[in-house]
């Protein structure tokens, strides 16, 4: 159980690495399906199954196609390739990993000065999660409602387009 | 079995959330800056995973809910906005977006 945690994190922060240094859009998908996949296993051993089954379905079920679809949708070709490569140069990239590679060695040190605990507490099951979803956090997941409807209601509103006239017979009888 | 400590956990969250952080810096093209929010968000909720393991609770799970939901009502906005800024200024530079007009 110990091994799968650690096989499964290194796959998922080499996978990520792949997502951030790839110039094609569709690979870094792929990629980022990945290392949801693993995280979905580091989820389920820390004692998470419903969690990690969300994290399947949800995140790379649903919102990677959902990017996919937006891409073969914009109908992207080989220069966008060209284009990624040409922004994305290594004296860009430096600098910024640099300073956050330093703030991370500062979060780690702080997380392991404190006394080491062990995870051992038993895997809670989604019954449990569901009773406190809807016992205490019941206005949460309302809020969530509202948080779902008013993103149905802008994508739509933002995703519309001007209504295009597909024939000049067309055209004669909307005016 | 020998148990996982809770600062391996955390060492993994804090780690995809700085990967998420570079690529939001260094990327100019917005559907890769979407890509990473997602990373980070996933790693805030790994932490809240590892943190609800380590009590035995269920709150981190509960809030692990609440922030895939926001994750996905935030990609499906994003994703508009994108195809709206493709379709007006034909590119996926986020720095051509910098005149807001209708």
């Amino acid at each position: 159980m110990e091994l799968t945690f650690y096989v499964a994190s290194a796959i998922a922060i080499l996978s990520t690495i792949m997502v951030i240094t790839r110039y094609n859009m569709v690979h870094a998908l792929i990629y980022l399906i990945i290392s949801f996949l693993a995280i979905a296993i580091v989820l389920f051993v820390l004692g998470a199954p419903f969690i990690a089954a969300l994290e399947v379905i949800i995140y790379a079920g649903a919102i990677v196609v959902l990017i996919i679809f937006v891409i073969m949708m914009l109908n992207l070709r080989e220069e966008t390739v060209q284009q990624e490569r040409s922004w994305l140069t290594k004296d860009i990239f430096i600098f910024p990993a640099i300073l956050s590679a330093i703030l991370l060695a500062e979060v780690i040190y702080i997380i392991t000065s404190g006394e080491q605990i062990m995870l051992d507490q038993p895997s809670i099951d989604s019954s449990a999660v569901g009773m406190s979803l809807y016992g205490p956090y019941v206005i949460g997941v309302e809020l969530c409602g509202i948080l779902l409807m008013s993103g149905i209601v802008g994508a739509y509103h933002l995703g519309r387009q001007k209504k295009k006239i597909v024939h000049r017979f067309l055209e004669h009888a909307e005016q | 079995m020998k148990a996982i400590p809770v600062e391996a956990g955390l060492i993994l969250a804090g780690t995809l959330f700085m990967l998420g952080l570079i690529s939001v810096l260094i990327r100019r093209n917005i559907i890769f800056m979407l890509i990473s929010v997602e990373i980070m968000l996933n790693a805030a909720g790994l932490a809240f995973i590892v943190a609800g393991a380590r009590w035995g609770q269920p709150d981190g799970q509960v809030m692990f809910i609440f922030i895939l939901t926001m994750a996905a009502a935030e990609v499906s906005v994003g994703l508009a906005l994108i195809l709206q800024l493709y379709h007006q200024l034909q590119t996926l530079d986020g720095d051509a977006a910098n005149k807001m007009k209708g």
